[in-house]
């Protein structure tokens, strides 16, 4: 069998390492999901939830002022941000949680880091009258008391992990284990192009709709394709998103973000592409980090959401390849940059999309003014305020 | 045949069902793991499975979850593990068999890690999150090394792909009881006996039940159409309980009598 016909492979990535009990669900998974989305009735069904629900299309925005500032390539920002829940984590729950339903599940759980894919999926299982359950790590559930609340108040429980390091990958590890015990009852609602096959596949399917669409905004816009794109990458859903219906355009270049964190060399960082080893790690082959011994790091960074050990393998395929590359922000850059797309574009971008934000300010001075960034703007930074207020105070009383 | 397929053989012929005791290496350090398989070795397990600490258990229960906690704590790497088989070996006859997770074995190279637990003594591995499909240079390695890669199926496994487990796994098949994580249960899982059953119908092959055996009550049930009975979370309970390495051995040592007895 070559790799080409191997289902859920990306090159030497990907794959299914999971228990035996979750193969079964997982093979049931990979033939409903074709099945079913292809079907006319769930396609009129998802298009009319993201056009009258999500709010989509979402708006692709020319950054005027920050395109003067930085004296260099035209720059558009895609905005997920202004889609239902404020980020892009609501495309993919709705497709999943949609095909939950098809698929007569009426159980659905899942993992959250900071609280952004958990409010998502309980939005959309209160959407679609749906029993959500969400795992989520001790220490974030401290950290994110509010979306906590959120999630409460939207009817999923919310189980907190005490487990490891008590922060996502525990979470999801905990979300693994329920789903192992309710097997035949219960759908995971996976956040990113992460796990085990079919999931790295379906969730890119189900956000490739910020690609597609910013495609055609840009021909209507410019009348060409964009020459870059750039994105944050945690585990990689909204890279993947936007990336992907550009993979054929080969003269498109496609920039992921990783979180750089305190540093690359402080080994406190979320940056598997840049910095991780090939390894399996929550049902997947991908790029982990991971020490000689084989045990998993905490990974660190400013923003929840990019505090992964892992990322999807497709992201790890596409370095491998050559088609994507991927650069790193560290979280004083994210922050700093957190500040500047507010008060250039009155936007306030999510700290994760705030390190793709970060990295274009470095690379759009470099290019020609005929150049044409596209940014994805993966969500809004509302969540985070308190956060970079606190982190702002700290640093102004550190300079004085 | 190998160590494993030697002792299960015999076990059968008497009509017995092994006894096979789980601890993970390390917990709380390597030395108080060698003494504790000692005493298992010497209470009656027949075949001795030890874990290899992970830090993403994903298929483990709280009980299990804090032990691999406590090895890792206590720095125990897979190395340390192959050590801890090299000093063993010499001084037991039961076959020995390593439980872990792929990423742990990977990193060390298949190759590479087949060869060294061949040359300490390892005779079978367990990895809890590698299927055959994606096994498939790992397994093959540890087949050229003399060692059995152990297989699981489990209540959800179809027909179809039980004829593919049966075939591949080396040493026996091990049978995950319920659908759901390790750890001590009250009730054994329903339709348990049918199951291996109808594995019986198809394979000769060993068949080994795990997950969820606590009591030496639950053990004899196993033991009277099973090959093999696994008792991990209620072992690694008393290791918990105990304050220092001696009574840990005590306790651990009585429990192991006491189902061996069982299953008599």
């Amino acid at each position: 069998m070559t790799v080409a016909d191997f289902p859920g492979r990306f090159g030497e990535y990907g794959g299914r390492y999971v228990p035996e009990v979750l193969i079964a669900a997982l093979q049931e998974l990979e033939e409903a999901y074709p099945k079913i989305s292809q079907s006319g009735e769930f396609r009129a069904e998802l298009d009319n939830l993201l056009a009258t629900y999500a709010g989509r299309p979402t708006a692709l925005t020319f950054a005027r002022r920050m395109t003067d500032d930085l004296g260099g390539a035209k720059i558009y920002l895609k905005r997920e941000d202004l889609a239902h829940t404020g980020a892009h984590k609501i495309n993919n729950v709705l497709g999943q949680c949609l095909l939950a339903r098809y698929m007569g599940k009426r159980r659905v759980i899942a993992e959250t880091g900071a609280g952004q894919h958990g409010v998502a999926t309980a939005t959309a299982c209160a959407l679609l009258d749906l029993e959500c359950e969400v795992y989520m790590g001790e220490e974030d559930v401290e950290r994110q008391a509010l979306n906590v609340f959120r999630m409460e108040l939207l009817g999923a429980r919310v189980h907190p992990v005490s487990s490891g390091s008590k922060t996502l990958k525990d979470a999801i590890n905990e979300a693994m284990r329920d789903w192992v015990t309710h097997i035949r009852t219960t759908y995971y609602c996976i956040g990113s192009v992460m796990g085990p096959h079919p999931y790295p596949t379906m969730v890119r399917d189900f956000q490739r709709v910020i690609g597609v669409e910013a495609r055609q905004q840009m021909l209507d816009v410019e009348g060409r394709l964009p020459d870059v794109l750039i994105a944050c990458v945690g585990g990689g859903s909204n890279a993947m998103g936007l990336f992907h219906p550009f993979i054929e355009d080969d003269d498109v270049q496609m920039i992921g973000v990783e979180a750089a964190g305190e540093g690359l060399e402080s080994g406190r960082h979320g940056a598997a592409l840049s910095a991780g080893s090939s390894g399996v790690l929550h049902g997947m082959r991908s790029l982990v980090l991971s020490d000689d011994d084989g045990q998993i790091f905490e990974a660190h960074s400013v923003s929840a959401g990019l505090d992964y050990p892992g990322v999807g393998p497709e992201h790890a395929h596409l370095r491998d390849s050559g088609r994507a590359t991927y650069v790193t922000a560290d979280d004083e850059s994210a922050l700093d940059s957190f500040v500047y797309l507010s008060r250039m574009e009155g936007i306030i971008p999510a700290l994760e999309s705030a390190h793709a934000i970060a990295y274009a300010r470095t690379l759009a001075p470099k290019l020609a003014s005929e150049a044409i960034m596209l940014i994805n703007l993966s969500g809004r930074g509302d969540k985070d305020a308190p956060q970079v207020r606190d982190l702002l105070a700290a640093r102004q009383s550190g300079s004085h | 045949m190998g160590r494993i397929g030697s002792c299960l053989a015999e076990l059968r012929e008497r009509g017995e069902c092994a006894l096979i005791p789980f601890l993970t290496a390390g917990d709380p350090n390597l030395p108080t793991t060698e003494a504790l398989v000692l005493a298992m070795a010497e209470a009656g397990a027949d075949l001795i499975e030890i874990g290899v600490p992970f830090s993403d258990p994903t298929a483990e229960g709280p009980t299990i979850q804090r032990s691999s906690e406590r090895a890792l704590r206590s720095g125990t790497t897979l190395r340390g593990v192959l050590r801890l088989i090299k000093n063993l070996r010499p001084k037991i006859d039961q076959p020995l068999v390593l439980m872990g997770y792929a990423n742990v074995f990977l990193a060390m190279g298949e190759r590479n890690f087949a060869e060294a637990a061949k040359e300490v003594g390892v005779d079978g591995v367990i990895t809890v999150d590698l299927p055959p499909e994606e096994g498939g240079l790992f397994f093959d390695s540890l087949i050229e090394c003399e060692i059995d890669p152990v297989l699981l199926a489990s209540p959800t496994t179809s027909e179809s792909r039980m004829a593919m487990l049966v075939e591949k796994t080396r040493g026996f098949l091990y049978y995950v009881s319920l659908t759901g994580v390790t750890g001590a249960r009250k009730e054994m899982a329903e339709g348990l006996e049918e199951a291996v059953a109808k594995i019986r119908n198809v394979s000769e092959i060993p068949v080994c039940v795990g997950f969820g055996l606590s009591t030496p009550e639950q053990v004899a049930e196993v033991g009277r159409f099973a090959d093999g009975a696994v008792v991990g979370s209620a072992l690694v309970d008393l290791i918990e309980a105990a304050e220092t390495p001696g009574p840990a051995v005590a306790s651990v040592s009585e429990f192991v009598a006491k189902l061996k007895n069982a299953l008599r």
